[in-house]
């Protein structure tokens, strides 16, 4: 076993472990501290496939967003006493066994295609990622279109959510 | 050696997981954080299949961000549908959620 395997293995433990706790915590604060692990472990297999970039935006936007702001969200919608009952509906054996089904299915089905066995291929000499990231995002030959019709899509979530959210005096 | 079935077979899993919490979550921001968990493995997937597949490409990388500003925007909407139908309704467990349903 190499070092980057069992880095691997670690990792993928943690935050698969941190992924079912997710899932099946009743408790939403906790569910929400399980999500920023899962996130720290997606943020290491980032750092493992050699991609910095999407390690310190994930970190970023991720746990430094998106986790805050559903904490946030908890926090705005709890009620007074925690609710009674299960925590999952009346169908969650189903679902579970959806999951299972199709987890079980993308294995087999990626087993079978030759490309699954692919070992690690080596860098290109002087290849800096986020140099040429960087670069094709804002070429015309590259992906300048997709990059503007997502800043337009994160005006207009921004927006819309600032609408949606408003309390109407009446 | 680190093959690439290592990484297909996590994402498979983490997303796996994350359907599961979107298909039997009552809360609805438990199902958001379902819809989380499935897009980072859908990241995973697509760094993944960069690094072993064309390292010399950078196309992965730059759908990869796209999907990050998707989810973003779509989570601060979907928070922001929530509060607005906890101001109204006094609650958030998605099978309450039936004004749609007749």
């Amino acid at each position: 076993m190499t070092v980057m395997q069992v880095v691997f293995l670690v990792t993928a433990v943690v935050s698969l472990g941190g992924a079912v706790m997710v899932v099946t915590t009743r408790n939403l604060i906790h569910a929400a501290l399980w999500l920023i692990l899962t996130l720290f472990g997606v943020a290491v297999m980032y750092g493992l496939l050699s991609a910095p970039f999407f390690t310190v935006i994930q970190v970023v936007i991720y746990i430094g967003a998106i986790a805050i702001l559903m904490i946030f969200a908890i926090m705005l919608t709890r009620r007074v006493k925690q609710e009674p009952g299960s925590s999952v509906n009346k169908g969650w054996w189903l679902a579970g066994l959806m999951a299972l089904v199709l987890f079980t299915a993308l294995v087999w089905m990626l087993s079978t295609w030759p490309g699954f066995q692919t070992t690690l291929p080596e860098l290109p000499q002087d290849f800096d990622s986020i140099k040429v990231l960087g670069a094709a995002l804002v070429s015309t030959e590259g992906y300048v279109i997709p990059f503007e019709i997502a800043s337009v899509l994160l005006l207009a979530a921004l927006i819309g959510s600032v609408a949606v959210a408003w309390e109407r005096k009446s | 050696m680190i093959s690439l079935s290592y990484f297909l077979v996590f994402a498979a899993a983490l997303f796996c997981i994350g359907l599961y919490g979107v298909l039997a979550r009552k809360n609805a921001i438990a199902i958001l954080m379902g819809i989380e968990l499935m897009l980072n493995a859908v990241v995973i997937n697509l760094i993944a299949f960069w690094r072993f597949r064309s390292p010399e490409m950078i196309t992965g990388q730059a759908f990869g961000v796209i999907v990050f500003a998707v989810a973003a925007a779509e989570v601060a909407v979907g928070l922001a549908l929530f509060i607005a139908i906890f101001r109204r309704r006094n609650t958030i467990a998605a099978d309450e959620i039936d004004l749609l349903k007749w």
